[in-house]
C-alpha cells in the first residue's frame, strides 16, 4: 500500500517548516529523501516507524535529537489515541492546528504561558477565597499556590508537558517523550562526555599553524614520478602553534565550578603546546599565583606576567566575575588584600597588551543581569564574554581567531 | 525482510529502521553512539544478517580518501624499471586498489564498513563526497571511470572527535545508539551468555547502573564492558551475593578494572 503523495505533502511539510522554523538544520534534500523513503515503503505505517526514520534521515547531529523529540512531541500531540492505520490519514487541518500553535516560537511561548496563567490565576482566585474564610496564613498560602503551578504549565522545562500524560488507549509514554537524547543538548553545562566534544572544540584552534616542512614520503614518490629527478614536497607542519594564558578565578563563590573548570583546564592542558595558567580570586591585581596550595608565599607580579609574554597569546579568562563591584572599580577594594590600583586597571592592562581576550563564566548567561559585577567585567573584557558551556567555548573560540 | 537483530546482536527499533532506510535509499548511514555500544559491531551484523560479504576500512589519523580508492605505487615501478622489469611499460601493474574499489569492483552487492571517520584529518570526508553520493571516482593513471557494479551498503561509524562536514551528513542517514535500557540490555548478555545464573545477572547489571549513575565518573563503561565483566565473573566464580553488598562509594568491587578503566574513576568510587 503506498500513500497518496498530496496528503503526505501537506502533512510532512509542515512538520518539516516547524523543525526548520524552530532552528533544527534540515535541508529540502533531506526531505525529499524522507518522501522517496515513505513512497518506496520501506517502513510499515506506524507512528514509531514513522518517527525513527525521519529522525534518522533528518538529524544528522545528537545535539538536535532532544530538539526533534520535543517538535515530534508537540506536533503529533493527541498521536497516542490514534491506531496506527488512522495515523496516515490525520486531516490536515488537524495537523494545520497544532503547527500553527509552533510555528513562530513567540506564539508558542505566548499561548503556552496564558494556558499556564489562566490555571494559575484560577487557583490564585480560588485560595484568596480560602484565606477571606480562613484569615490566617495569607502569605504562604498565596506563596505556595500561586508559584507551584508554574512548575507544572509555565516555564520550567521539566514542568512543561509538551507530551502526553498516560491515555486510556495507549500504555505508555513514546519513545520521543522520554527525551533520553537531552543531555547532548548543545548548551547544556559541560560534564565529562561533553567536555571531549569542547576539546574539538579547542582543537579547530590548534589548527592554525602554517609552518612548513619537508614531506620525505610524498618527496620521494614525486621524485619517483619525475623519473628520478629530484623533486622536493613540502607540507604545513602539524605543530600546534596557538599559545594560550589561561587565567582561573579560584575559591570564594567559584567553589561551586571547581569540577568543571578542572575539566575545562585538563581539557585544555592538551590542546596547547604553549599553555601557562595563572590563578586569582574575584579579580586580577597585581599579583597572581601557579600553585594554589602555596598561594600565599609564591606570588608572581602580573607585571612579570605581562612582560613575559607577547601579543601572540590569547587569553581565556575563567571566573564567575561575581564580587562587589568595589571590587573592580575601587582602590583598595579586593576583599583580599590592599590593592594600591584598581581591579579595572590591572584588567585594562591585559586587555590592552593582548590582542585576543575571552572570559568563560561558568555562571549561565541568563543570569548575569542579576549580579552587576558582570556587567562591569563584561565591558572591560569588550562583550566576549562567553557562559561555560559548549556553545559558549564555541563562540569564545570564534573570539579568539577573530 | 530487511535487517533485523540475529543471535549474537539485538538492534533497537530505530536501529532497524534506520539500516533498513539507508539499505533501501542507497544512501551510507552513519552510526555514532558511546564507545561500547556496538557500532563498529553493526556492520558485521549486518553482512552475517543479510549474507553478504564485508568490507572494512578502519581509519587512522594518517589515512587519505585516496587511499580508499588506490594508490600509485611508483617507488616500486622506478625499481622495476631500473631493473628492466617488463611490467614496467603497464602502468595498471602499479595502481593498488583500494577498499572502496574493491568494494565497487565487487560482483555482487557487499558492505563497506568505514570505521571511525572521524580519526582522520577534517577534511576527509570532503574527499569522499562524490565517491559516495555518485558511488564513482576516476582514475587518472589508467584514465578511466571506476563505478560500482553494485552500490554496496556504507555504514560509517563517528566517536565524535571532529564534527563532519554538513555536506557530508546531508548525503547520508544518521543513528545515534544511545546506551541500551534494561530489558535490552538484559537481553544482550542473554544473547552473548546462555544459561547464566539470573540472580548474577541481576545483580550485576544493578551494580553496572549503579556505577553508570555516579556523577563525576570520567568514562562510563557501556555494553562491550559488562559483557566481559560478566565473562569474568563467571571465570571468577564470583557469586550474586559478594556483588550485592556493593554500592557507590564503598570503593573497589571484583574485577572493577574491568568496568573502569580510568584510575581516577577507580578513586572516585571510594569518595
Amino acid at each position: 500500500m503506498s500513500f497518496k503523495s498530496n496528503i503526505l505533502e501537506n502533512m510532512f511539510l509542515d512538520f518539516f517548516l516547524v523543525l526548520k522554523n524552530q532552528g533544527v538544520p534540515v535541508t529540502l534534500k533531506e526531505y525529499l529523501s524522507l518522501l522517496e523513503a515513505l513512497k518506496s515503503n520501506i517502513i510499515e505505517q506506524k507512528v514509531d516507524d514513522f518517527y525513527h526514520l525521519s529522525k534518522s534521515i533528518l538529524i544528522k547531529n545528537e545535539k538536535y535529537l532532544d530538539k526533534f523529540d520535543q517538535i515530534f512531541a508537540t506536533y503529533f500531540k493527541g498521536i497516542e489515541t490514534i491506531t496506527n492505520e488512522e495515523f496516515y490519514k490525520i486531516p490536515e487541518e488537524w495537523m494545520k492546528k497544532n503547527s500553527e500553535k509552533m510555528l513562530s516560537p513567540e506564539q508558542m511561548e505566548q499561548i503556552k504561558a496564558m494556558g499556564g496563567l489562566d490555571k494559575v490565576l484560577d487557583r490564585l482566585k480560588e485560595l484568596l477565597e480560602e484565606q477571606k474564610e480562613r484569615h490566617e496564613g495569607g502569605g504562604k498560602w498565596i506563596g505556595t499556590g500561586g508559584t507551584s503551578p508554574f512548575g507544572a504549565y509555565g516555564y520550567n522545562p521539566e514542568g512543561i508537558r509538551i507530551g502526553q500524560h498516560e491515555s486510556r488507549h495507549r500504555k505508555a509514554i513514546k519513545v520521543w517523550d522520554k527525551r533520553e537524547f537531552k543531555n547532548l543538548d548543545d548548551d547544556v553545562e559541560l560534564e565529562t562526555r561533553n567536555l571531549k566534544m569542547a576539546l574539538r572544540k579547542l582543537r579547530t584552534l590548534t589548527r592554525e599553524g602554517k609552518q612548513e616542512e619537508l614531506d620525505i614520503r610524498k618527496t620521494v614518490k614525486s621524485t619517483s614520478n619525475n623519473a628520478g629527478m629530484l623533486h622536493l614536497e613540502m607540507v604545513p607542519s602539524k605543530k600546534n602553534n596557538i599559545k594560550v594564558l589561561l587565567f582561573f578565578d579560584i575559591g570564594g563563590s567559584m567553589d561551586d565550578h571547581i569540577k568543571l573548570c578542572s575539566e575545562l583546564f585538563s581539557a585544555a592542558k592538551y590542546e596547547f603546546k604553549h599553555m601557562e595558567h595563572y590563578y586569582f580570586h574575584n579579580c586580577i591585581y597585581e599579583n597572581l599565583w601557579q600553585n594554589n596550595i602555596r598561594r600565599h608565599n609564591e606570588h608572581i607580579s602580573t607585571y612579570d606576567m605581562l612582560h613575559k609574554f607577547n601579543k601572540e597569546y590569547k587569553v581565556i579568562i575563567v571566573g564567575d566575575a561575581s564580587m562587589s563591584p568595589y571590587e573592580i572599580a575601587s582602590q583598595y577594594g579586593s576583599v583580599e588584600h590592599y590593592n594600591e590600583e584598581a581591579g579595572e586597571t590591572w584588567m585594562r592592562r591585559i586587555t590592552e597588551q593582548f590582542d585576543n581576550v575571552v572570559w568563560l563564566n561558568p555562571v549561565p548567561e541568563k543570569e548575569w543581569n542579576y549580579t552587576r559585577s558582570i556587567g562591569m567585567m563584561k565591558v572591560i573584557v569588550n562583550d566576549n564574554m562567553f557562559p561555560l558551556t559548549l556553545h559558549g567555548i564555541g563562540r569564545a573560540i570564534q573570539a579568539l581567531l577573530n | 525482510m530487511g535487517f533485523q537483530s540475529t543471535k549474537t546482536y539485538i538492534a533497537s527499533d530505530g536501529l532497524k529502521v534506520a539500516v533498513n532506510a539507508s539499505i533501501a535509499l542507497q544512501k551510507p548511514l552513519i552510526v555514532k553512539g558511546e564507545p561500547g555500544t556496538g557500532k563498529t559491531l553493526l556492520a558485521e551484523e549486518i553482512a552475517e544478517s543479510l549474507g553478504k560479504k564485508l568490507i572494512s576500512w578502519n581509519v587512522k589519523s594518517t589515512t587519505t580518501a585516496q587511499q580508499g580508492l588506490y594508490e600509485y605505487d611508483a617507488v616500486s615501478r622506478l625499481r622495476d624499471s631500473q631493473l628492466g622489469d617488463e611490467k614496467v611499460n603497464d602502468i595498471a601493474n602499479y595502481i593498488v586498489r583500494g577498499k572502496l574499489w574493491e568494494a565497487f569492483d565487487s560482483e555482487e552487492q557487499v558492505i563497506l564498513l568505514i570505521d571511525e571517520v572521524d580519526k582522520a584529518d577534517i577534511e576527509f570526508p570532503n574527499d569522499l563526497l562524490q565517491e559516495l553520493d555518485k558511488m564513482e571516482f576516476y582514475c587518472y593513471e589508467l584514465k578511466k571511470t571506476i563505478q560500482a557494479k553494485i552500490r554496496p551498503i556504507i555504514i560509517i561509524t563517528s566517536n565524535n572527535e571532529k564534527e563532519l562536514p554538513d555536506a557530508f551528513l546531508r548525503r547520508c542517514l544518521f543513528h545515534y545508539i544511545s546506551f541500551p535500557e534494561r530489558e535490552t540490555l538484559k537481553a544482550i548478555i542473554d544473547v552473548h551468555y546462555e544459561g547464566l545464573e539470573e540472580t548474577l545477572i541481576n545483580s550485576a547489571m544493578r551494580l553496572f547502573y549503579d556505577l553508570r549513575s555516579i556523577r563525576g565518573i570520567k568514562k562510563r563503561p557501556s555494553t562491550s564492558e559488562i559483557i566481559d565483566w560478566i565473562k569474568l565473573l563467571t571465570i571468577g566464580k564470583i557469586t550474586a551475593k559478594e556483588l550485592d553488598g556493593w554500592q557507590p562509594g564503598n570503593g573497589d568491587f571484583p574485577y572493577s578494572g574491568a568496568l573502569l578503566k580510568n584510575e581516577q574513576d577507580l578513586v572516585t568510587l571510594r569518595i
